[in-house]
Parts: structure tokens; C-alpha cells; sequence
């Protein structure tokens, strides 16, 4: 590909540059990986070796001190884990089914004011979330919804994001020739959608479940307006609950923080292609 | 089933004439049906929220007494432009004036990470992108998980290590940093003039918006590369054949076809930062432990805005400056919009 038949580049220039660009390439990563490296080794390392010079690079043994440390400082530790998982779990869920519904029929139907309303709801990603933050606070303790999961997982249940993806996937991988069949067949709307679509989605679904569930995991200023007592701390407010204390230790900070990227990680690990894929070829239309 | 048969086969318009077959008609009722669970929740947790918040800046409001009645009180209050000596609006120390006060810093702050966070990422994602896709097969899909890693993890965490990595005393980035910069040949450094050879005190308050700046990059520059690699594999290949028949080198190529066949994704990812940026909060917070650091140099709109409403419980002025901010946003997409969106 680099070399051309047509213009011969000098060996040595070709391999230098190849240098280079790799090199680059390598530091990057090397960057990109730094911070996720030092914190699985301070999570194993007591705090005098964290704080001595040069700092250690490698593992040590102090990871369940570290962690006995954290679960001494913050006992809700675990259930905090157990809670920002089922957050993110049911508003995964949740998205999933509106999504996929609101895609089916904006690709499968003919509506008056289809286009606007699709257009109003792409529009809407535009809308930035700080704006209706501080009425946020005052509805959901209305409604009675602080310190409950509930506060968190409602609001985020359809995403615009996911009614574009899902909209652009139906369109592509179902034939509307499909669930005319089905229809003639007798299958009522919502069967169209049930029985016939949603066992079609499954790559589409993957990519927006991925999606919505590292978003809903990782998020911290939504639980920072209605997670008030320390019960009901997702993780990443435990987190920041550790920042400024003089009794958190950087090796039990690492610890918490090393625990709470835990299942995105491994996510991340089997399922990152998919995601990347999912990713760009949804982008494409975009 | 009755003896008319429909014509199912065609799309059916909405407001038929065609004899109804049952008093409800499922097919013309079910897609607003479908579509209602978004409209309801934003209705209730977006739209209203907004509308209300612009109702209750023009209040001073707790959240628990009366709302009394201010005006336009909120806005001219953080506006705060009592005292500016606008005559002077060319000599620095009117902007030093305007600094000085919480609403502008706060806004130039937001700006200043901004800008110096969002535009290297795309001046890095881009050539990335390009490299990646033309020059890596095997490595393309490992290469490219981890720039992206840094995306899908949580932002509290990352930033709790990066604030023990930049520490002055014991920190990786200064040990990493005077290490190259003290790399020596001879007792001569030769990367000395570019890395440092004595410690950064990173605690100084003009280090905070760089390194808030360089956690942001460091968090979105693979979300970049993912968008630009998704607009190259849309870009065909018969092109780069055909300038490569006519002897363009790779460098060519970056330049004359791909830039600007990316336009219309630059647009889209740009838009994208812009949006973002304009709404840090995170990356700042915790890096600053929620102060916004010494002086509040590296104090956000949007935390300008949470301190208000939260800590002081103020929630008129916070509703206020949410609505400038608003707005501040909506003027810069729309500029956006005019200057940078590719003519189709």
C-alpha cells in the first residue's frame, strides 16, 4: 500500500518513517493505558510505597488491605456496586424495548408528522442535559424519588440516541414486505413488533445494550441531584465520596476505583469489537 | 376478514376515505402508540424541567418558601456587569475585571477547556483515523479498543488516578517527564530543551485547566477516531487507486481526498465536542475536588451553575444562569450551523 510501483521511495526513508508513525502509534497507547495500569497497581500497593519516589510501576501484595480499608471506610461499598449495576441494567433494559419500539415504527410505518417528530427527537440531543438539572432536583424530591433508583432509571429509559440507531437498523435489516406478510397473516401491531422485528435486532441491541449500560453505570452527575444518603451512593458518587478525606488512602482509593471499572473492563474486553463495529457502521448514515 | 379486500400491499395514507374495516384501526393508531414512550418521558423529565426552570429564574426561590417575584433580578445579577468600565474594553485590565467575576470565569473557563481539550482531539483523531484505517489490518480492531477504552470508562474513577498521577511529589507523569528530560548521554540532555528536568508543580493554580484539558482529550480522542474511522469507510477505494495510478503519495492523499470527503463528519464530531464541552463537569470536578481548584480557575459553567442551585440552594439564580448558558449554547451551535455545516 505505502510503497507504490509507480514512485520508488528510498528503503531507508520507507523504514524511518514507518518508525516514526509506529512509534507514535506505541506512545499513544502507551498514554491511553498509563492511567488504567498505575490504578490496578496502586490498588496493590500500601500507601508508603504509593507515595515513595520514584513510585512503584509493578504489583504488589496489599490488595485486600486496600480493599478491607475501603469497606472500613465505606461500608456501602458493595451494595453501592450491586446498586449502580441494577441501574444500569434496568434502564438497559428499558431502553432497549422503547428504542427498538419508537425504530419499528418510524421505519416500518407511514404517519402523519413521522418526519417531524423524528426530526424533533434528533433534535433533542442537541438539548443540553444542565439545563433542566436544577427543576430536576425539585421533581424528583416532589415525586419522592430521592435516594431511589427509580429517579435514575425513568428518565433515561428512551434515549434519542437509541430511536436513531434502532430507526436506521430497522430500515436496513427488515423487509417491509416481512410484516406486511405478518399482518395479512392476522398478527396484531404490536405482534409485527414482538414476534417478528425484535428477534431480527439482536446486533443493534447489542451495540445500543453496550451503550446505554456503560453511559447508565458511569453516571455521576445525574446520582449527584437525587442520591442523597450515603445507602444510596452509586459507585461513582462512593467515589467521590473518598476524595478530600484524610482517612481514604490512595491504595484504597485505587482499590475502589479499580473494582468499579471492573465490569466495564471486562465488558469491554469480549465485546469491545462488537461495540466498535456497531459503532461505526451506525455512524455511517449519520 | 370482510369481503372487501384491502390494499394492504400499498402504503396506506393515514386519513383514508377507503371503508373502514373496524372502528379501530390499529395500523393508523399504532405507530403513535409506539413512538409515545419517548415524547412522555421527555415531556416530563426535559421539556418541563426546562420550561419550569425558566419560570422559576425570574423568582428568588429555596425550594422551600414562597417564591418572591424578581424580574429579570437572576440574569442582571449574574451578568454581573455593574461597574465594568466598558470604555476601557481594549485594555487588558477590563478583561482582568471581567475574570474577576463568577459567572465570566466560569464561562471562559469552560471555553478555555474547551478549546484547548477539544481541538487536539480531532488534530489527533483525524491522521489516527486515517492511519488506522489504511495502514493496520491485524492491529486495526486492537489499536482501536484501546484508544477507545479511555470512553467507556467511569470518569470519577480515571480522574481520582489521574489526580495521584499529577501529583507533584510522588507522581508517574513528573517522574516519567524529568526522567526524559534528564535522559543523559554523556552529561548532556538531549531531550532536555523539550521535557523537563526539575519537578512540575502540578498544585500551581495555572497547571489546573491543562490538566483538566489534557484528561478530556485524553478521555474523548478515541470517540473521535471511532466517528472519523465510520465517514473513511464510506469514503470508496477506487479513489485512492486511481490517485495513487497517478502517482499521489500518501501525504497527497490525506490532504486532497480524504479532508475533504470527512467534511460533513468533522462537522458532526465537532458539533459533538462543542455540546460536550460547553457542559463539562465531571473531568473538573473531581480533578479539582469539586472546587473548581485555587481561584476557581478550572470552574465550569455547569458547576458554576450546580454550586449555586446545591450548595447555596439558590435555585432562581442557578435556573438563571442555566438559561444564559442555554442559550450562550444555542447561539454557538447555530454559528456553528452557518459557518462549518458542508453545503449538500
Amino acid at each position: 500500500m505505502r510503497t507504490s510501483v509507480y514512485k520508488k521511495t528510498p528503503k531507508l526513508r520507507v523504514a524511518l518513517t514507518r518508525g516514526i508513525t509506529y512509534g507514535t502509534l506505541a506512545i499513544g497507547a502507551f498514554i491511553m493505558l498509563l492511567p488504567f495500569w498505575y490504578m490496578m497497581v496502586f490498588a496493590t500497593r500500601s500507601n508508603t510505597e504509593i507515595l515513595s519516589v520514584p513510585p512503584p510501576y509493578w504489583f504488589g501484595t496489599s490488595l485486600l488491605q486496600n480493599i478491607d480499608e475501603l469497606i472500613g471506610f465505606r461500608p456501602h461499598y458493595w451494595k453501592s456496586m450491586m446498586l449502580s449495576i441494577w441501574i444500569a441494567l434496568a434502564t438497559t433494559a428499558l431502553n432497549l424495548f422503547f428504542c427498538s419500539l419508537a425504530g419499528f415504527a418510524f421505519a416500518m410505518y407511514e404517519f402523519r408528522y413521522k418526519e417531524r417528530l423524528f426530526g424533533f427527537i434528533m433534535a433533542t440531543m442537541l438539548m443540553p442535559a444542565f439545563v433542566s438539572m436544577i427543576p430536576t432536583i425539585l421533581l424528583m424530591s416532589r415525586l419522592g424519588w430521592i435516594d431511589s433508583a427509580k429517579a435514575l432509571i425513568i428518565p433515561g429509559a428512551c434515549g434519542a440516541l437509541g430511536v436513531f440507531m434502532m430507526r436506521q437498523y430497522v430500515g436496513t435489516a427488515i423487509p417491509k414486505e416481512l410484516i406486511e406478510a405478518g399482518r395479512m397473516d392476522g398478527c396484531g401491531e404490536f405482534g409485527l413488533y414482538w414476534r417478528i422485528a425484535l428477534p431480527l435486532l439482536g446486533p443493534a441491541m447489542g451495540t445500543l445494550g453496550l451503550i446505554t449500560f456503560i453511559g447508565s453505570y458511569n453516571n455521576f452527575v445525574g446520582a449527584l441531584l437525587v442520591m442523597r444518603d450515603q445507602s444510596s451512593f452509586t459507585v461513582p458518587l462512593v467515589l467521590r465520596s473518598l476524595q478530600g478525606t484524610s482517612a481514604a488512602t490512595w491504595g484504597a482509593i485505587s482499590a475502589g476505583a479499580a473494582i468499579a471499572v471492573t465490569p466495564l473492563l471486562v465488558l469491554f474486553v469480549f465485546y469491545s469489537r462488537k461495540l466498535i463495529d456497531g459503532l461505526t457502521a451506525g455512524a455511517v448514515k449519520g | 376478514m370482510t369481503s372487501t379486500p384491502m390494499p394492504t400491499m400499498l402504503p396506506l395514507p393515514v386519513r383514508t376515505t377507503a371503508p373502514r374495516r373496524r372502528r379501530f384501526n390499529a395500523k393508523a393508531w399504532a405507530p403513535y402508540l409506539f413512538v409515545s414512550p419517548f415524547f412522555i418521558l421527555f415531556t416530563a423529565f426535559a421539556l418541563f424541567p426546562l420550561l419550569f426552570s425558566g419560570y422559576v429564574s425570574l423568582f428568588k426561590w429555596d425550594g422551600i418558601n414562597d417564591m418572591e417575584w424578581e424580574g429579570l433580578g437572576n440574569y442582571l445579577w449574574t451578568l454581573d456587569l455593574d461597574g465594568l468600565k466598558w470604555d476601557a474594553l481594549f485594555h487588558p485590565a477590563f478583561w482582568e475585571d471581567l475574570y474577576s467575576r463568577d459567572f465570566w470565569r466560569s464561562l471562559y473557563n469552560t471555553l478555555w477547556i474547551g478549546v484547548v481539550g477539544g481541538v487536539p482531539q480531532h488534530l489527533v483523531a483525524i491522521p489516527l483515523a486515517f492511519f488506522i484505517h489504511t495502514h493496520l489490518r491485524r492491529l486495526r480492531n486492537p489499536v482501536l479498543a484501546l484508544y477507545f477504552l479511555p470512553f467507556i470508562t467511569n470518569t470519577v474513577a480515571i480522574a481520582l488516578v489521574f489526580q495521584a498521577l499529577f501529583s507533584t511529589q510522588f507522581g508517574v507523569v513528573n517522574t516519567i517527564l524529568t526522567g526524559i528530560g534528564s535522559f543523559d548521554i554523556a552529561g548532556f540532555h538531549p531531550l532536555g530543551w523539550l521535557f523537563p528536568q526539575t519537578r512540575i508543580d502540578w498544585a500551581n493554580p495555572d497547571k489546573t485547566r491543562w490538566i483538566v484539558s489534557f484528561v478530556v482529550w485524553w478521555r474523548y480522542v478515541g470517540w473521535n477516531t471511532v466517528l472519523y474511522i465510520a465517514a473513511l469507510q464510506t469514503i470508496p477505494k477506487d479513489i485512492y487507486e486511481a490517485a495513487k495510478v497517478d502517482g499521489a503519495t500518501t501525504w497527497q492523499q490525506f490532504w486532497y481526498i480524504t479532508i475533504p470527503l470527512l467534511r460533513p463528519m468533522m462537522f458532526f464530531a465537532v458539533t459533538l465536542t462543542m455540546i460536550g464541552s460547553l457542559q463539562m463537569f465531571e473531568e473538573s470536578y473531581i480533578l479539582t475536588g469539586g472546587t473548581g481548584g485555587v481561584g476557581r480557575v478550572a470552574e465550569t459553567s455547569a458547576m458554576f451553575m450546580l454550586k449555586i442551585g446545591m450548595t447555596d440552594g439558590d435555585f432562581g439564580t442557578a435556573s438563571a444562569v442555566a438559561w444564559l448558558l442555554f442559550m450562550f449554547i444555542a447561539l454557538l451551535t447555530w454559528l456553528n450551523n452557518r459557518l462549518m455545516k458542508p453545503k449538500d
